[in-house]
C-alpha cells in the first residue's frame, strides 16, 4: 500500500522528495539512467510521464519534453516496457502521470492491469476529475492501485473532501494557479492553503508546481508531506547533462 | 457541476482541478442567462444593431438555373460584422463576461475569424484581449493578425506542437488556468468542456431560428435539406438547430482535403482514420493514432483544420439525425469559383465546402423542393489565401511588385 509506506518513510525523514520524468525524454535510456540517478541521489517515489500530444496542465519545459518524446518515437508500449524495469530494479514506489486518452484508448481496465502487472502504486490524470473518472476508480480499486487526485487554491473545503474520498495514496496539492514550472511564492498564503488541505484529509499531502531548490523544500517541512520536483530536473538535465540531476536532488534535503 | 453536458455519452468536463471553480461559475451565469427572456432580447437587440441581424436568406436564381434541380437558398452569415457567423457566439460570450464582471478575454483562433470577432468584442466592451495562434497560422493569416492588433489584441503566436489551431486552444487553456480570476476564455465553437458546446450552440442558434420563419415566408414551406459545413461544428448546429423537429435533411460538410484516403484531411465523422477519445476536455470523435496521440490534420480552409468535433454533432452522426459527407480542397475551389462568378457572392473556403456539397446533390433533386446552404462566413477578406487556392498569377505578380517596394 502505497500510504503505509509514504506514512512509514515520513518516521525516517521530516519530508520526502517525489521526482517526474518525461519518458523517453530525451531517449529511452536518458530516461532509464535519469531514474537510476535519483534513485541513488535519495528519491522517496516517481512520476514517470507519459507523454501526450496535447499536455494542457503542463507549462513550456514540461511541454516541451512530451513533444521530443514523441517525435522521438515514444510509444506507450514502450513506456510500459521502461516502468516494468524500472519497477523491478529499484526499491521505490513508482507512479505513471499522463492525461486521460492514453488510458482511455488502451483501455482503462487493461491499463490498470498493466499498471499492476508491471509493479506500478498508482496514477496521477490531471484531466479526469472523480466525477469523469468511474471506470477509472473502479479500475484502480480492482488492482490495487492509488489513484492520486489534485487539490488546487481555488478548492472548496466541500469540494476537497470529495476529492479525498476518492483519493488514494496521497494527494497532490497544486500550489498555486497556472501551468507546471513557473515560479511559485512560497509563503504564508501557501501555508494557510495547506492547512485547509490537511483539514480535509488524513493522506499524506504532497506540494507541487514552482518547487525548485533547498529553500523551498525547507519552506515545506512540516507542512507538506511530499515535495514534488518536476521542471527544475529537467532544466537541470537539458543544460548540465544527467549526472547534475543526481548533485542536485541529494543537496536538496 | 451537477449537469456535465452529456451527448448520449459524448461530451462531459475533463477539466484540470484548478479550473473546476472557474466552469462552475460560467455555468452558473450561462444558465442564469438562458433562463431570463431579457437576456436574449438583449442579445438579439445588440447582434441587429451591431451585426446587421437578421441577416438575409438569399434566393441562388442563377446557381438554381445553373443546376436544374431544386431550388437553392444562401443563408448570409457572412453579412455579419466582421465577416462571418463567429460574431454571434463572440457578442453573446461577451454579455456574460459582463455578467461575470471580469475584465480580460483570450481566445484562440485557428483562420484568424474568431481572433478578429473577439478582438471587435474586446474593443466595444472595453475588454483586454490576447489572441493565441499557431505561428502556421499567423504566417498565412497575416491581414487578421493586422486587424487583431490594430483592434487593441496582443496576439500571440504559438510555438508549439503543430503551431496551429489546436495548439492555439491547449495555449488558452494555459492562460486560462494562470488568470481566471480576470479572464474568460472565449471559446469560438461548439467544442471543449462543458458548457461549452451547449452554450455557443445556444447563441449560433440564431441562424437557425432566423433560417426558419425566412423560408417559410419565402416559399411558404420548409426546406428539403440544409447544407452547413463543419469544422468545430458551430455554424451548422446553429442552423441545423432551426430544422431539428422538422422533417427536414441536415447534412454536415467536412473537409476532406486532400481526399479520405490519403490521411491529409480533417473529416472526424466520415474517415475510418477517427476514433472516439478525450482531449482538450471533451469526448468526441478525433483523428488521433492508437496511442491516442492526435494526429496532423489539413484542409485547404484553416477553420476546419482541426482534431476534434462537437460531440453534439458526435451525436447526431450515431442517431442518424445528421448526415455527414466530406468535400475535397479541390471540389470546394471549384465551388468557390462557380458561385462566385454565379451569383456575385464570395463563400469563405470554409463555407464553400457546404456549397460544394449541395451542388452535387441539386440537379438530382425536384425543382419543386428548397434547399438551404448556410454561407457562414465571407471570402474576400482572406484574399490572401483565397488567391493561392486559385494560383492566381497577376495576383502573384502583384505580391512580388508590392515586395519589391517595401525593399527600395
Amino acid at each position: 500500500m502505497l500510504e503505509t509506506y509514504l506514512k512509514n518513510r515520513l518516521k525516517e525523514r521530516r519530508i520526502l522528495l517525489m521526482t517526474h520524468i518525461v519518458m523517453g525524454y530525451p531517449s529511452f535510456d536518458d530516461s532509464h539512467k535519469l531514474i537510476e540517478t535519483m534513485v541513488a541521489a535519495g528519491v522517496d517515489l516517481m512520476e514517470l510521464q507519459i507523454p501526450f500530444s496535447e499536455p494542457v496542465a503542463d507549462g513550456p519545459v514540461i511541454l516541451h519534453a512530451n513533444q521530443k518524446a514523441l517525435s522521438a518515437g515514444a510509444t506507450v508500449q514502450k513506456c510500459l516496457e521502461l516502468a516494468k524495469t524500472a519497477a523491478a530494479s529499484f526499491n521505490i514506489p513508482f507512479l505513471f502521470m499522463s492525461y486521460y486518452n492514453i488510458l482511455f484508448k488502451y483501455g482503462v481496465e487493461r491499463f490498470a492491469g498493466e499498471m499492476a502487472g508491471r509493479g506500478l502504486h498508482g496514477a496521477i490524470v490531471p484531466d479526469l476529475p472523480p466525477e469523469e473518472g468511474s471506470d477509472y476508480l473502479n479500475a484502480m480499486r480492482t488492482h490495487r492501485l492509488s489513484p492520486i487526485f489534485i487539490f488546487s487554491p481555488t478548492t472548496s473545503d466541500a469540494r476537497m473532501k470529495m476529492l479525498a474520498s476518492h483519493a488514494r495514496g496521497f494527494v497532490y496539492c497544486v500550489a498555486r494557479k497556472g501551468v507546471t514550472g513557473l515560479d511559485t511564492r512560497f509563503s504564508g498564503q501557501l501555508e494557510t492553503y495547506l492547512e485547509r488541505c490537511r483539514q480535509a484529509t488524513s493522506l499524506p499531502l504532497a506540494l507541487g508546481f514552482g518547487v525548485k531548490d533547498r529553500t523551498d523544500i525547507d519552506f515545506l517541512k512540516g507542512k507538506a508531506d511530499i515535495a514534488v520536483i518536476g521542471t527544475q530536473t529537467i532544466r537541470l538535465m537539458e543544460q548540465r547533462g544527467v549526472a547534475a540531476v543526481g548533485d542536485f536532488i541529494a543537496g536538496l534535503r | 457541476m451537477i449537469d456535465r453536458g452529456y451527448y448520449n455519452g459524448f461530451g462531459g468536463a475533463f477539466i484540470p482541478e484548478i479550473l473546476v471553480a472557474t466552469f462552475d461559475e460560467l455555468e452558473e451565469t450561462f444558465r442564469k442567462a438562458k433562463n431570463d427572456p431579457a437576456f436574449w432580447r438583449e442579445y438579439a437587440a445588440l447582434m441587429s444593431n451591431y451585426s446587421c441581424r437578421p441577416t438575409p436568406l438569399t434566393f441562388a436564381e442563377n446557381l438554381t438555373r445553373h443546376f436544374g434541380g431544386s431550388r437553392i437558398y444562401i443563408k448570409r452569415e457572412d453579412l455579419n460584422h466582421t465577416g462571418a457567423h463567429k460574431a454571434n457566439n463572440v457578442m453573446g460570450q461577451g454579455l456574460l463576461v459582463r455578467r461575470m464582471g471580469k475584465t480580460r478575454v483570450i481566445a484562440e483562433t485557428g483562420a484568424g475569424q474568431h481572433g478578429v470577432a473577439t478582438a471587435t468584442m474586446a474593443a466595444k466592451f472595453g475588454f483586454q484581449c490576447t489572441i493565441y495562434m499557431g505561428e502556421v497560422d499567423v504566417e498565412r493569416q497575416r491581414p487578421n493578425v493586422f486587424w487583431m492588433e490594430r483592434l487593441g489584441a496582443e496576439v500571440v503566436p504559438v510555438r508549439e506542437g503543430s503551431r496551429i489551431l489546436k495548439d492555439a486552444i491547449n495555449e488558452a487553456f494555459r492562460d486560462w488556468v494562470a488568470n481566471m480570476d480576470s479572464t474568460h476564455y472565449v471559446l469560438g465553437t461548439a467544442c471543449g468542456p462543458h458548457p461549452f458546446p451547449e452554450m455557443v450552440s445556444y447563441f449560433q442558434s440564431i441562424i437557425g431560428q432566423e433560417a426558419r420563419r425566412q423560408i417559410l415566408e419565402l416559399e411558404h414551406k420548409l426546406p428539403a435539406r440544409v447544407y452547413a459545413c463543419v469544422g468545430g461544428g458551430s455554424n451548422a448546429l446553429g442552423i441545423f438547430s432551426g430544422f431539428m423537429k422538422d422533417p427536414v435533411e441536415l447534412v454536415g460538410v467536412e473537409a476532406g482535403g486532400r481526399g479520405l484516403d490519403t490521411g491529409q484531411h480533417a473529416s472526424r465523422l466520415c474517415a475510418k482514420d477517427a476514433s472516439v477519445g478525450v482531449a482538450q476536455g471533451y469526448k468526441t470523435y478525433f483523428l488521433q493514432d492508437a496511442d491516442g496521440q492526435m494526429r496532423e490534420t489539413h484542409s485547404v480552409a484553416a477553420g476546419l483544420d482541426y482534431i476534434g468535433v462537437s460531440p453534439i454533432l458526435a451525436q447526431l452522426k450515431e442517431s442518424g439525425r445528421v448526415r455527414f459527407e466530406a468535400a475535397t480542397d479541390a471540389e470546394v475551389v471549384e465551388a468557390l469559383s462557380l458561385t462566385i462568378r454565379t451569383e456575385g457572392v464570395i463563400p469563405a473556403l470554409e463555407s464553400s465546402h457546404a456549397f460544394a456539397q449541395a451542388f452535387r446533390e441539386a440537379p438530382r433533386m425536384s425543382s419543386e423542393d428548397c434547399i438551404i446552404i448556410n454561407q457562414s462566413g465571407r471570402g474576400d477578406k482572406d484574399i490572401f489565401t483565397i488567391a493561392d487556392a486559385f494560383g492566381d498569377p497577376k495576383w502573384q505578380e502583384f505580391i512580388i511588385g508590392k515586395a519589391g517596394k517595401y525593399h527600395a
